[in-house]
């Protein structure tokens, strides 16, 4: 007698997380949807790397030093480290409020406010004064159903909070936030050496080609040499433009979402409280600080609905576990809540910097 | 697994009446720290410095873990270095703390919490927004416990007070 043995496919939670994110390798790599600009920086980097090492490089090791394509190697390789980093990690996503502490919050709220006549729209922003040292303001998140710790935002791409938000960028296909901004500013900082590096070779490589058989002959043997000066050129402009306006904002604690706003900037306004003072700690903290792990859990196990041994009425004990995410999706899409309406709630998706604003093509 | 051995043996007894959840404290910035103002409802279910203790501790392990200082320097330096490979292979010093807050988490629900119909929920099971206070009534002495339930598959405010109110 054969015991037929029944395989159900195990569901991860990252199969049931809201928001606009994609997930890949069974919920190990989390990205935003769009995911075409990204492909578009892998495409430059890699191709234009590739072409430095088949051409340039053999020449330069030979005539120069074998140093040069070992520490382009390292700085491609760190570079490309860093930037699947930023763009496959959680960027500090808070999970939506499930629906128990959802009600809780807006009695809270109802408590304090008095509560809005059915059909009449609530008040777009609710601000909660937490006064224990001194009064924060916090908002509430219409989507999320939670209140935003101070620094997060909600991004209207990924349709997440995000931790210290800081921006949504295409070229990293993710957003930038707590998890992943030192990721983030050490891809930009390598890659800003590594252009400069490949520009710089290139154009010793040009020189002392010319010299021996002349600077048209060097273009014809090696047409690929152009081309990485024309990229390289423009990376320079953005890319280092980019480090510098970021290596700024690190310097003083603060985000890309705050300097746009102008939270900490302007008579009226309060200073950075978070900064330090003192740029050497300032830099410490944000790039060398402590890495606080994803509380997404994307790999966790949903347990089977119609597992025998829990009675639906004790389902209620056990929440961590319990496939909430579905019922809160249906509960968050009958909510006919103005969460995305209000302009000032949300951050814009990518800051009209001039760095950043590069048109043309970007490593 | 002792978490959930105490669940069956309340679920045996009890059901769950309300649950109330602890916010944030970010008066000192954006460190994660709870709130130790002493919830009305748990008034008469457990001892008020007991559960400010709870709150307190819990409070400085998560001090612990965002600790800026010589250790964390050296981790963020050393990961750097290697490119964050190194975090393929080892646990961070957040993570290890986390770890400590789950075992004490265990170990106060099944020695203080439990006893007394009460339930934590390791903050980091709800995003590390809140500590859910799950709040259990004796079967046999509720009748209004089964609103209490069916508020939280609603989701509506009246449950809800309904059951803040029937203690």
């Amino acid at each position: 007698m054969s015991v037929m043995v029944v395989r159900k496919k195990v569901t991860r939670k990252w199969e049931k997380l809201p928001g606009r994110n994609t997930f890949c390798c069974d919920g190990r790599v989390m990205m935003a949807r769009q995911k075409g600009i990204f492909y578009l920086t892998l495409f430059l980097i890699l191709g234009t790397c590739t072409l430095f090492f088949a051409f340039e490089c053999r020449y330069l090791a030979v005539q120069l030093s074998p140093a040069i394509p070992v520490f382009a190697a390292m700085l491609f390789l760190f570079s490309m480290a860093t930037l699947l980093r930023t763009s496959f990690s959680d960027p500090g996503v808070i999970p939506r409020a499930l629906p128990d502490e959802a009600a809780f919050i807006e009695m809270e709220i109802e408590a304090t406010n008095g509560a809005v006549p059915q059909g009449q729209r609530p008040p777009p922003r609710i601000k909660n004064f937490q006064i224990n040292n001194q009064i924060v303001k916090l908002k509430y998140c219409y989507t999320c159903k939670i209140f935003r710790p101070p620094r997060a935002s909600h991004c209207s791409i990924c349709d997440n909070c995000v931790e210290r938000f800081d921006h949504h960028c295409p070229w990293v296909g993710n957003c930038v936030g707590k998890r992943n901004y030192r990721y983030f500013y050490l891809f930009i900082l390598s890659l800003s050496l590594l252009t400069i590096y490949v520009f710089a070779f290139n154009i010793v490589y040009v020189a002392l080609k010319s010299l021996k058989i002349g600077f048209l002959e060097t273009l014809k043997e090696t047409p690929g040499t152009f081309l990485e000066v024309l990229i390289c050129f423009f990376t320079l402009w953005s890319v280092v433009g980019l480090t510098g306006f970021h290596t700024f904002l690190v310097a003083l604690n603060q985000t890309t979402n705050e300097d746009i706003k102008g939270s900490w900037t302007g008579k009226n306004r309060v200073q950075n409280p978070y900064s330090h003072g003192n740029i050497v700690k300032n830099c410490c903290e944000v790039l060398c600080g402590p890495l606080p792990p994803s509380v997404l859990d994307r790999r966790g196990i949903l347990p089977l609905e119609e597992s025998g041994s829990r009675p639906p009425s004790t389902q209620e004990t056990s929440s961590s576990l319990l496939p909430q995410s579905p019922a809160l999706t249906e509960h968050l899409s009958s909510n006919e809540m103005p969460e995305d309406s209000t302009p000032e709630e949300m951050p814009p998706p990518e800051p009209p910097e001039p760095p950043q604003e590069v048109a043309e093509a970007d490593k | 697994s002792a978490q959930v051995h105490n669940l069956q043996e309340l679920r045996r007894s009890a059901s769950l009446a309300t649950k109330i959840f602890i916010q944030r404290d970010y008066s000192d910035g954006t460190i994660c720290q709870f709130q130790t103002k002493f919830p009305p409802e748990l008034d008469g279910r457990i001892e008020r410095q007991l559960f400010e203790e709870t709150v307190k501790t819990l409070n400085g392990f998560y001090a612990e873990a965002e600790k800026i200082g010589g250790s964390s320097y050296l981790e963020g330096c050393l990961a750097c270095a290697t490119a964050y490979f190194i975090f393929l292979c080892m646990e961070t010093h957040y993570e290890k703390v986390l770890k400590k807050i789950t075992r004490y988490i265990q170990e106060q629900n099944e020695k203080i919490f439990a006893p007394r119909g009460l339930l934590l929920t390791d903050p980091v099971e709800r995003g590390m927004r809140v500590i859910e206070v799950s709040i259990y009534e004796d079967r046999c002495s509720s009748g209004s416990s089964s609103s209490g339930s069916s508020s939280s598959a609603s989701g509506s405010s009246s449950g809800g007070g309904g059951g803040a109110g029937s203690r």
